[in-house]
């Protein structure tokens, strides 16, 4: 085939546009055959395991199962028996798992890219892998570490303990935060109100229980282990704001403070945007430091619906609801990232200044802020 | 220009359908259509979940031995998630043949069919401990021979003892003696009794009691009856006084490390705990004595594997042989030597107190064993117990065992 060739007639042009398709599938036909092998075919099936009753034997389609339509699900979300309050319970644990750990993380690793991303600083290379390191490390190893350090008579006990503080046992300690500051304020027992009613099985006051005293060891784990990823991220994304602008801020008379926050993370929002969707999803994927660790324990406030997920399918042979934990939590996902996308979008500054002020005079900005381009 | 964009969709259409039937063939399709595997030219095939190199090694050989004498090619093979590794066997059609089995998934495999039920057709059946064939049967089928067992029993730190000013005569037999001598071994960075905070302890003072969380015959939940509430009150009292002590309290990961590291003087655990002892902790002097009986008697729990045979199997009766060689009396009483597990046959228990002498508490304990609960779709139930029991000192037995009733009577009712 000449399709490449240039500079050929108008016949022969049209003519390779025309078989570019044919040769086109076939090239990416290896990946089309990979992708539907490994992904479509394997969702497809998971989401129709979902609407099942398969029971783990033989394939999912064979004639022996049947189809239960919602029954999963509504088991999970309306049934209000075990199944209801083990999904509230996950629910409840990753959500505070993601409420400390996407801020904390993009928080620190945008900290970091603005450390190693100076000219002035000596060793960068050094410090920019270092901080990368526990990012290539497997999740399986540093969750081993982990449950070294925070033991109760582990290093982070130890250290604690110059201070005069007794750490708690980490991985053996099922209360939340927030129920252990409102105990260390008088408040023991739950409000009536709050004990009463409640979501998905579980009471309000266990909802506001905060992350346990061992999914906050997972926490700085994660925080850990993640913001050398994001680091870099950002760090890229800094590389490529040029000096110029900052420069011309400098002109301005901003300070550096002012730099950084009306210059630089403006200009960093698409990063900002990446990381924290990353972030989200990778926090509601949380698997394999709750399968290495705790198994969900201690009270299962370290459940998470992606453990949650293998447990009813592998431990108690539940395949649909499984499935169906699996595409709630596929869901929920879907949704945070189409909320983030919508919340971080791209807002033009004109625009925003129309709708301070109307009038001839809202086209010379008044305020002394510094706009990017 | 329409002619190829028709190709172009028939192009596409062909690849979907060669994925797609791609996909179909690495799922196996239905039992029926490519029963006769390629496993079965390569013999049978035995997965087993090992605790270490020796209990491996003891499988591995004892299954030679019997390839040797029957001709039949088989292949050990350890995994290293057994349930993941059976699960996909029993959804790809293609299981391996013989495989350990826990009591408490049993059910489930029995309940959909992946595990054959050939108890009845073994000739030593009759030799098994009853309650451990009731373990194993579903729908009152036996379903698979037990593989061996333990029991839960007290096991007591002799220098302790000897240092508190006890004797021999002092060795626990009810709920009160228990209190008392727990009470007085407890010193200062020690417990008296210290035990894993789950039902796998828990449910012994339960048993002890009279009670249980399901009637003898599976058919009813029993979490909320009264004995239930006694034992829990009873161990509540204890970790309250300080004198009994959850392990992770104590900052162990189970009672034997505890028990090792001398943060308890006395553990409830069963024969294993010996392995990880001498291991571990060589120079610790140790004696196993029977659980104290609680207000209705003696009682304690009992665990057990079975080696189960897949219903998808092609060598059936080549299997059924395979078990009946690893369960004689004989070749138990050898894994009994070689990784010290209870053998599951009655006629090995003076064989096996003749190897043992100092463990024979574990044995002895068998006549008033109660088993585990192995309905269906109870393991989130018990999860959801062990959860409730790590608060069981600030909690309220009643409300614990209230809640485990709901949900274990949901589960009953379901089947």
């Amino acid at each position: 085939m000449r399709i490449a060739a240039f500079g050929a007639s108008a016949g022969r042009r049209r003519r390779s546009v025309e078989r570019r398709p044919l040769a086109g599938w076939a090239f990416v036909s290896p990946v089309v055959v990979l992708l539907g092998v490994f992904l479509v075919v394997p969702v497809a099936m998971a989401l129709w395991v979902s609407f099942s009753d398969w029971n783990g034997r033989g394939s999912p389609l064979s004639s022996g199962v049947g189809f239960v339509g919602w029954k999963n699900y509504s088991d999970l979300l309306l049934g209000g028996g075990l199944a209801t309050q083990n999904l509230g319970t996950a629910l409840r644990n990753n959500v505070y798992y993601v409420m400390f750990v996407v801020p904390l993380q993009t928080g620190l690793s945008l900290f970091l890219a603005v450390l190693v991303n100076r000219r002035i600083l000596r060793g960068r290379g050094f410090f920019r892998t270092a901080f990368y390191f526990p990012s290539v490390t497997s999740s399986v190893a540093i969750t081993v570490l982990w449950l070294f350090l925070f033991s109760a008579s582990g290093v982070v006990n130890a250290v604690l303990g110059w201070f005069g503080v007794t750490g708690p046992n980490w991985f053996s300690e099922p209360s939340g935060l927030v129920h252990l500051v409102l105990g260390a304020l008088g408040v023991e027992q739950a409000p009536a109100v709050l004990a009463g009613h409640g979501l998905l099985g579980i009471s309000w006051w266990q909802w506001l229980s905060g992350p346990s005293v061992a999914m906050t060891a997972f926490i700085l784990m994660a925080v850990f282990t993640t913001s050398g990823t994001f680091m870099l991220l950002f760090l890229a994304a800094l590389q490529q704001i040029s000096g110029e602008i900052e420069e011309a801020a400098l002109v301005d008379g901003a300070s550096s403070w002012q730099r950084f926050r009306l210059v630089t993370v403006p200009m960093l929002r698409p990063t900002v945007l990446t990381v924290i969707t990353l972030g989200t999803i990778g926090c509601w994927q949380v698997f394999d430091q709750i399968y290495t660790g705790t198994q969900g324990g201690p009270a299962k406030t370290t459940l998470t619906p992606a453990y949650l997920s293998y447990e009813s399918a592998f431990g108690n042979q539940q395949w649909g609801r499984g499935a169906a934990t699996a595409f709630l939590l596929f869901a929920i996902i879907v949704l945070l990232a189409g909320l983030q996308r919508f919340v971080l979008r791209e807002r033009g500054v004109p625009r925003r200044r129309r709708f301070v002020a109307v009038g001839p005079a809202a086209t010379t900005p008044r305020t002394p802020e510094v706009v990017p381009r | 220009m329409n002619t190829t964009r028709r190709r172009t969709r028939g192009t596409m259409a062909a690849v979907l359908v060669a994925g797609a039937a791609l996909a179909l063939a690495a799922c196996g399709g239905s039992s029926s259509s490519t029963s006769p595997s390629a496993s079965s030219a390569a013999g049978l095939k035995i997965l087993i979940g090992s605790s270490g190199d020796t209990e491996t090694t003891a499988v591995k050989d004892a299954v030679q031995a019997w390839s040797t004498t029957s001709g039949v090619a088989a292949q050990v093979v350890v995994a290293s998630d057994l349930s993941q590794e059976l699960s996909q066997g029993f959804a790809s059609g293609q299981p391996a043949d013989v495989f350990y089995t826990g009591a408490d998934s049993f059910a489930g495999y029995a309940k959909n069919g992946s595990l054959l039920a050939y108890g009845d057709k073994l000739s030593t059946k009759d030799d098994f401990y009853p309650s451990l064939v009731e373990q194993f049967s579903y729908d009152g089928q036996f379903y698979c021979a037990p593989k061996d067992f333990s029991t839960l029993a007290l096991v007591i730190n002799t220098d302790d003892w000897a240092a508190a000013g006890l004797t021999e005569a002092d060795i626990p037999t009810t709920w009160d003696q228990l209190a008392a001598v727990a009470a007085k071994l407890t010193t200062d960075g020690r417990t008296g009794l210290v035990f894993g905070g789950e039902y796998a302890r828990l449910g012994a003072f339960m048993a002890q009691a009279g009670g249980g969380l399901i009637s003898a015959d599976g058919s009813k939940a029993t979490a909320d009856a009264a004995a239930n509430v006694t034992a829990l009150d009873y161990v509540k009292t204890q970790l309250t006084a300080g004198s009994f002590a959850y392990a992770s309290t104590v900052g162990a990961g189970w009672g034997g490390e505890a028990f090792g590291k001398n943060l308890a003087a006395m553990t409830i655990e069963g024969n294993w705990i010996t392995g990880g002892l001498s291991a571990d902790y060589p120079d610790v002097k140790y004696t196993v004595v029977e659980l104290p009986a609680g207000p209705a008697g003696k009682g304690t729990l009992q665990f057990t594997n079975c080696w189960g045979i897949a219903a998808d199997s092609a060598q059936q009766d080549s299997a059924i042989s395979l078990v009946e060689y690893l369960t004689s009396t004989d070749q138990q009483l050898a894994f009994s030597k070689a990784f010290g597990v209870m053998p599951s046959v009655e006629s090995a228990a003076a064989g096996y107190k003749q190897q043992f002498p100092a463990l024979s508490a574990f044995v002895d304990s068998a006549t008033f064993a109660q088993n585990v609960v192995n309905v269906p779709g109870a393991s989130d139930v018990i999860s959801d117990f062990n959860s409730q029991l790590e608060g069981l000192a600030t909690g309220d037995p009643a409300a614990i065992l209230g809640s485990v009733q709901t949900n274990l009577k949901d589960v009953i009712d379901n089947q």
